[in-house]
């Protein structure tokens, strides 16, 4: 009997306890809260700091939060991409960081008062040296290739590195974009609804190159020990894919919103989120990158639309991608 | 007619409510989303060549898919062998199967470095290509035959073997008797069977990009998730699923004019015996058909077993969790789709229950997230809202399947039911329920099949402690984890298939005596 009081006391202190630590909470891509990504870490890190509750809540971020409004009970949305960012803003949901800016080592500017960057990669083709000895040289020899050079794309319909691919090309191309892309549609061999489909595609030999990112082989040269997966580096240039974190206006918590993405920026979280999220971390110099990224190749071309030369571009550059493949 | 109408008008107030209750979570989405768009959008440039290739694709796969199930089925219900039953079920585990998990299967057997064609080099022969308009036929064909198959062999099981006998000693020819008894059923299931999976065809999405090639094979589906995620233009989504809605109940009501007709009456659930088709031409016909079709269905099977053996070690805890909660909502959904199909198995029900899988999973997601998120928190509803979504979209499926037997059943024994005067629960009891038992069991199998792997709605609702399995499926995909998802994808599969094998069991008692 005593024992059983003693143990429901103990359990009223416990959620008493509970009642009085705050809630952070952060809606974030389903990617990142999964065991494998990056999420657990990150909140394992932050709780340790905080002495607050950090909750992710997994789920489409920007259609979830412009359905909600100004009701949302989000305090941070971590992993938006630039590429929808001016809806974000236009909403007026998100505000200030209040973040110092200059740690980053991003290798464009960023000036953004309210989105704050945290990882950073580049659209890439992707493939595997045992499969092709010598990968095309630049986008115009990719152009050229013999048809019989398979590619799988993601749709920029339906998936952000499918977006990044076509506005990749319209800021190679300009005006000749939906030329290069009827040179390359004989090479395609197909085009899927998002990232995850492709990638398995080309893991399982259907595709000599996929679109990818500049980071994928750091996950194979880390986690499988395999240096067979590379990205071909072009010197046309390659896009530039950030993820981005922001306060909600609307936040109950704003202090620990405002500690949440300055930890974001920390050495800690910079170094761990290189390998949670296989992406360059935003805020920390080369040296400091793990052993696996130093090895990877950089593209000495960035390239880089603002949101409202994305925006602007944006349908131009779906539609000439789509006109071209469906001839 | 006067006592089946009595019969009916039993069920009638419970029908009213099953109806209403689809109709409340079709429409009332739809509506929602409409409301919070401020009217109608636009359609974009590209939306008219989507809307033609989504009806062409459908025609196709949906005529194509019906037209190879008359043979097989015809051969398996004249055909008794060892391990028929093993068969039938495992010939119906493509239908169940995740898409991605089925198009991974697809392109190992069909794809540029598949068996197909290492089979074709070896030989010296060109190789041949998947991706294109026919790689999606093909992939629906592959996804639907075996629903097609299991509904027409079901028409041919509920032909009274007394009809067979009757055929055999007026001494029909085998041509004479395909006229008087399987043409006759064929002309009533066919046209059902065609409408439902032109439906699912009508919204396929992932599998008609992955395997069409490219824009060319743009689906409505795909424009409404692109106005839905990235656009947020949820005026032109709620156009384009209502688009959608019309075309589907447009099918509905054609098939529903072409499928009326009355079955073979009562018969003494004698075993069957077939005194046609037994000459030598006839049975190799026969082998060869079942022997087709069980390659084209289960290498791919085989194939997603294959490359899922390795990554079965590699699964985490949470993959294991999310199985659980797949089970449990699996069989929650599929006693909530069968208590709702129960009373909606009437003609009328089940042009009403197709509305179930026509509307677009995004915009009913949307929809009901608009709807409940003023009162309760979206994240406590995820798995119940699976739930109840997974229910309505099995639901057309659990209708064609009941609603032939239902119906006839109402017709054969609803006069004497009301000379003896048993009450509701007597006839539901001893009549209703017995009778049905073996489409109860395939509607069960399949619904908790379909639950086991469909993802439904689940983007808006996800609950950060309980993924589902199909989910998890994604997210080890999304985090380079190949392996481990295809290991999940196996587990994913065994469940599926178990689940629908133990329903379907126990309705298959009788099925090959």
């Amino acid at each position: 009997m005593k024992a059983t009081t003693t143990f429901a006391a103990g359990l009223l202190t416990a959620s008493a306890a509970l009642a009085e630590t705050p809630v952070l909470t952060v809606y974030a891509g389903d990617y990142i809260v999964s065991e494998w990504g990056p999420g657990p870490k990150i909140e394992e890190m932050f709780e340790a700091e905080c002495d607050c509750d950090l909750q992710f809540k997994p789920g489409d971020l920007l259609p979830r939060i412009l359905l909600e409004g100004e009701r949302t009970e989000a305090d941070i949305v971590f992993g938006l991409n630039t590429d929808v960012t001016k809806k974000a803003r236009e909403s007026g949901l998100f505000a200030s960081h209040n973040v110092d800016l200059a740690p980053l080592t991003l290798p464009i500017e960023w000036e953004d008062e309210i989105f704050l960057p945290y990882n950073y990669g580049h659209t890439a083709f992707i493939y595997n040296t045992e499969r092709l000895a010598e990968p095309p040289a630049s986008f115009d020899a990719l152009l050229e290739a013999p048809d019989d050079l398979k590619i799988v794309i993601q749709d920029p319909r339906s998936s952000i590195s499918g977006l990044a691919t076509v506005l990749w090309v319209q800021s190679v191309y300009g005006e000749g974009a939906e030329a290069a892309w009827e040179k390359l549609a004989p090479k395609i061999l197909t085009v899927t609804k998002g990232w995850s489909e492709s990638y398995g595609l080309f893991t399982d030999g259907e595709a000599d190159m996929v679109m990818s990112y500049t980071t994928s082989p750091a996950y194979h040269i880390i986690a499988e020990d395999d240096r067979t997966k590379k990205a071909a580096i072009f010197p046309e240039g390659h896009y530039f894919m950030v993820e981005l974190a922001a306060k909600v206006a609307s936040t109950d918590q704003p202090e620990l919103a405002d500690d949440f993405l300055a930890f974001t920026m920390s050495e800690p979280f910079q170094e761990m989120i290189a390998t949670g999220n296989w992406s360059f971390p935003a805020a920390l110099p080369r040296e400091k990158w793990p052993e696996g990224f130093k090895e990877l190749e950089l593209p000495e071309k960035v390239l880089f639309y603002s949101e409202d030369e994305a925006a602007a571009l944006r349908d131009e550059a779906v539609e000439a991608w789509r006109r071209a493949l469906s001839r | 007619m006067a006592p089946r109408a009595v019969a009916l008008s039993r069920g009638s107030a419970a029908a009213w409510a099953a109806g209403l209750a689809v109709a409340a979570l079709t429409l009332g989405p739809v509506a929602a989303v409409l409301l919070r768009a401020g009217g109608w959008g636009d359609l974009g440039p590209g939306d008219w060549q989507a809307l033609r290739f989504t009806l062409l694709q459908a025609l196709a796969s949906a005529g194509a898919s019906v037209a190879l199930a008359v043979p097989v089925a015809r051969a398996l219900a004249r055909r008794r062998f060892r391990g028929r039953g093993a068969l039938v079920a495992l010939m119906g585990a493509p239908f169940i199967l995740p898409v991605i998990v089925a198009v991974l299967g697809l392109i190992a057997v069909f794809g540029q470095n598949g068996l197909a064609n290492g089979a074709l080099r070896a030989l010296g022969l060109p190789e041949m290509t998947i991706y294109g308009m026919h790689g999606v036929i093909l992939a629906h064909v592959f996804f639907n035959l075996p629903l097609a198959v299991r509904l027409l062999l079901q028409g041919w099981l509920a032909i009274p073997a007394e009809r067979f006998r009757l055929a055999a000693s007026l001494g029909l020819s085998p041509w004479a008797m395909f006229r008087a008894l399987e043409a006759p059923m064929l002309l009533r299931i066919a046209p059902g069977a065609f409408a439902v999976i032109f439906v699912i065809c009508l919204s396929s999405f992932a599998v008609a990009l992955t395997l069409g090639g490219g824009p060319r094979a743009t689906t409505v589906e795909l424009a409404i998730y692109q106005a839905v995620r990235f656009d947020f233009d949820l005026g032109r989504a709620a156009l384009l699923s209502v688009i959608q809605l019309a075309l589907a109940l447009a099918a509905g009501l054609v098939a529903l004019r072409l499928g009326a007709g009355s079955g073979f009456g009562a018969g003494l659930d004698r075993a069957h015996r077939r005194w046609d088709g037994q000459g030598p031409v006839a049975r190799v016909l026969d082998g060869l058909w079942i022997s087709l079709a069980a390659a084209f269905l289960l290498t791919p099977l085989g194939m997603v077993a294959l490359r899922g053996l390795p990554g079965l070690a590699a699964l985490g805890p949470g993959t294991w969790e999310a199985a659980v909660n797949s089970i449990t909502v699996a069989l929650v959904s599929t006693a909530l789709c069968i208590a709702w199909a129960l009373p909606l198995a009437t003609r009328g029900g089940e042009l009403v229950g197709l509305a179930g899988i026509a509307l677009s999973p995004l915009v009913l997601g949307t929809g009901l997230f608009l709807i409940v998120r003023p009162y309760v928190n979206p994240f406590a509803l995820a798995l119940p809202v699976t739930m109840v979504v997974n229910a309505l979209v099995a639901l057309p499926f659990a209708l064609r399947i009941l609603r032939p037997e239902a119906e006839a059943v109402r017709a054969e024994y609803g006069c004497l039911a009301l000379a003896l005067g048993l009450s509701r629960w007597a006839w539901l009891r001893l009549v209703f329920l017995p009778r049905l038992r073996r489409p109860l069991g395939f509607a069960a199998g399949l619904t908790a099949a379909l639950s086991m792997g469909d993802l439904g709605v689940i983007a808006l609702f996800a609950d950060p402690d309980r993924a589902t399995l199909p989910l998890q499926v994604y997210r080890l995909m999304g985090s380079y984890q190949m392996q481990a998802a295809a290991g999940a994808a196996l587990l994913l599969l065994l469940l599926s298939f178990g689940a629908f094998w133990i329903f379907d069991r126990g309705g298959r008692v009788n099925a090959d005596a």
